[in-house]
């Protein structure tokens, strides 16, 4: 196993519009989740945050690429899907929605076991993935209907459902965007003891930086479907490099960049993708006449940029973990301090 | 048409979709004794009003029946005076009433004006046919109707689904007398496949089977005619009910965990589906019969439907306010079986 964990290469995921135009929501990207780490993948609404995590999990299939997990390539076929899904897990942003409103906890969490015929000790499964959830006593929920539970218990029973299988990865679309600020810090204290007890890997989505902060050990920051820093979580927040990572870390409390930099120019388009760098309409330091300066801003315009290699936390390989940018301006910078 | 009583009856004030949240959960458990009292109060409130206006809104509508009865016959103004006095039209209003109650409480509906036959034997003898007729095209058309809408929503904007939503909309807006003519005339008179009309043929030999078959063929067209009026809004009410549902992340959520596509269809969408559906089976039941009135006339099948028919010609009274009465409590019970069953199949009715 080279590669343990969930890895995409490559991965592109368009699609076709009415008017023969295409919308590019995921534009090459490479990113892993290692199992006990966490990763965050951040950026703006509509940059293909969704997109991607729905392919890393076979639900959309991707236009370019490839998904691999614990080195093995995923196949689409039905059977392989299957198999697949009970290694990677899924919990999305409304626990509200993500229930059958008329199956009880004991059948939405003991769905997974039933769907890959896991049927000894089906209710010690489900009552301990229940408490590993956080919810006990377990059995007292067996019975209960989601609408009779709180918002943060919805998403405890999602988890515990997901959990009940005994996956590696688990990919959150916005876990706690829909819940009360008051349980959204549970919900996060329970994904972080889920990878230290279980080594579980997790890629949380989210719009919101301060978040990522406070669970992630790596970052991976998105814009108009492709990675444009991804790094240690640390180091992305405090020493962010990325143009748009620097705007959308200004405007956290204490940040370290000095702004709040507010980012001119249209909010980005998935049909019409900028050539040369893809945030130049909008880039910070190009309007300012720094990478003028810097002698970049002709590339900034016409020169497409790398993508970015994936990247393994510390934690699991032992290498160090490189930071990652991929802005020419950024790079100019690097070399001329080297 | 006064004769769709629907229209009068109306759907009980609290359906499902609002008495569901109002219910609330008593400390002993007994929750479904209560949901229940409460859904009975309201229909025997509606069974009140519908028996109220039965008896004047026939007399308000209506013309003078003696004119209808009359109408072949040569009658002298003593002999129009007698059976005046003999059916009670004489009397005020009000006492008519009195005597109508009281009747009525003893089981006695009248004697019809045109068969000159008590009411409720003519009644009787009639509902089979009727609940034949009907019962077969409810069955053929919520079973075929539900399976198609299902299916038809799952794959929406294919083109399996646009094919049907188009059948579904030719048959529903066809009106059902001349869809049920076009029927006899390409089925029964040009290919002599089925019979013209009627539910049994005289020459038909001994044998409980003999008999049965003849019933049969004789049912085939009306019943095809009247599943084909109402099957529509089956399918259409089926179709939107799995697009609401299609949206659902849950249905995401079982993908996720494996489950293959055609079972996130039957496990999840369509039992979720289903309940919305639910209720319009039982209320369409005011819709279903005034399909059979007409689809009944059509065919001469000897049911309920052809004798209110005849009887709204004839102005006869007692026949049709009985009827009304009858088809008005039919859909009260169905919608209460409606509220009932909603109890049963959604939680959060139960548990509010
Ligand atoms: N099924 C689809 N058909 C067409 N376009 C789509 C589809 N799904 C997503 N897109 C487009 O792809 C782009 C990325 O969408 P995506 O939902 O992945 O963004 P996101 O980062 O998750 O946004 P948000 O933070 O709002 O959830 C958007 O431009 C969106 O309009
Ligand atoms: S490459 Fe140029 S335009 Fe793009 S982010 Fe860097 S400085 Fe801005
Ligand atoms: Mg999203």
């Amino acid at each position: 196993m080279s590669e343990p964990g969930l890895s995409a290469r490559g991965l592109r995921v368009e699609f076709g519009l009415p008017g023969g135009r295409t919308a590019r929501a995921v534009d090459s990207v490479n990113i892993r989740v290692a199992p006990g780490e966490v990763v965050a993948l951040a950026g703006e609404s509509g940059c293909g945050k969704t997109t991607l995590a729905r392919a890393l999990l076979g639900l959309e299939r991707p236009t370019a690429g490839a998904i691999s997990y614990d080195g093995t390539p995923l196949r689409y076929s039905t059977r392989a899907l299957k198999a697949y899904r009970r290694s990677v897990q899924l919990v999305l942003q409304d626990p509200t929605g993500a229930l059958n409103p008329r199956h009880t906890v004991y059948d939405a969490v003991a769905e997974g076991l039933r769907i890959h015929r896991i049927a000894d000790n089906e209710s010690d499964r489900v009552a301990t993935a229940l408490s590993h959830a956080g919810l006990r006593p377990a059995e007292k929920f067996f019975l209960a209907y989601p609408h009779e539970l709180s918002g943060g218990q919805r998403q405890r029973v999602v988890i515990a459902g997901a959990l009940v299988l005994d996956p590696k990865i688990i990919i959150a679309d916005e876990p706690v965007a829909s819940l009360d600020a008051s349980v959204r810090g549970e919900i996060l204290a329970l994904l972080l003891r889920l990878r230290d007890e279980f080594g579980l890997g997790a890629l949380v989505v989210t719009h919101d930086l301060g978040l990522a902060w406070s669970i992630a050990d790596r970052i991976a920051v998105m814009y108009l479907g492709r990675i444009v820093e991804q790094g240690p979580a640390e180091q992305v927040l405090t020493d962010p490099q990325h143009p748009y990572t620097r705007a959308l870390v200004s405007v956290l409390p204490d940040s370290p960049v000095p702004g709040p930099i507010v980012l001119s120019g249209e909010p980005p388009d998935a049909t019409s993708i900028p050539a040369g760098c893809r945030f130049h309409p909008r880039c910070q330091v190009l309007a300012s006449g720094a990478a003028e300066a810097a002698g970049v801003a002709d590339q900034c315009r016409a020169t497409p940029l790398p993508v970015l290699a994936d990247d393994v936390g510390a934690g699991v390989s032992g290498d160090d973990p490189t930071r990652q940018v991929a802005c020419h301006y950024a790079a100019a910078a690097t070399r001329s301090e080297a | 048409m006064a004769s769709d009583p629907s229209l009068l009856a109306g759907p009980s004030p609290d359906g499902p979709a609002s008495g569901g949240l109002s219910g609330e959960k008593t400390a002993g458990g007994s929750g479904f004794g209560r949901y229940l009292r409460g859904r009975l109060t309201g229909s025997v409130a509606s069974l009140v009003l519908v028996y109220l206006s039965s008896f004047f809104i026939f007399r308000v509508l209506g013309g003078d029946p003696l004119q209808a009865i009359a109408k072949d016959r040569r009658m002298t103004p003593e002999e129009r005076a007698a059976l005046r006095e003999q059916l009670g039209l004489d009397q005020p209003l009000l006492a008519q009433f009195g005597k109508y109650t009281a009747d009525v409480f003893s089981g006695n509906f009248g004697t019809s004006y045109q068969y000159r036959r008590p009411v409720m034997e003519l009644v009787l003898e009639r509902l089979s046919a009727t609940v034949l007729l009907t019962g077969t095209a409810l069955v053929l058309s919520v079973a075929v109707g539900l399976w198609v809408g299902a299916r038809a929503g799952w794959r929406h904007g294919s083109r399996l689904d646009r094919a049907h939503v188009g059948v579904s909309l030719t048959l529903w807006s066809a009106p059902t007398f001349w869809l049920g003519m076009i029927v006899i005339m390409i089925f029964a008179r040009q290919f002599g496949l089925f019979p013209v009309g009627g539910m049994v043929s005289h020459n038909v030999g001994p044998g409980l089977l003999a008999e049965t078959l003849d019933v049969a063929h004789h049912l085939v067209l009306p019943a095809i005619t009247m599943t084909a009026v109402i099957y529509a809004q089956y399918v259409l009410v089926m179709r939107s009910s799995i697009l609401d549902e299609i949206g659902h992340d849950y249905l995401t959520t079982a993908r996720a965990k494996g489950l293959r596509d055609d079972l996130v269809r039957r496990r999840h969408a369509i039992p979720n589906a289903l309940l919305p559906t639910v209720t319009l089976v039982f209320l369409q039941l005011g819709g279903v019969i005034s399909g059979a009135i007409v689809t009944e006339t059509i065919f001469s099948w000897p049911g309920l439907g052809r004798m209110v028919f005849e009887s709204i010609g004839f102005r006869d009274f007692p026949v049709l306010q009985t009827t009304f009465v009858l088809f008005s409590a039919a859909v009260i019970v169905a919608n209460m079986c409606a509220d009932i069953a909603y109890w049963f199949l959604d939680p959060r009715v139960r548990k509010a």
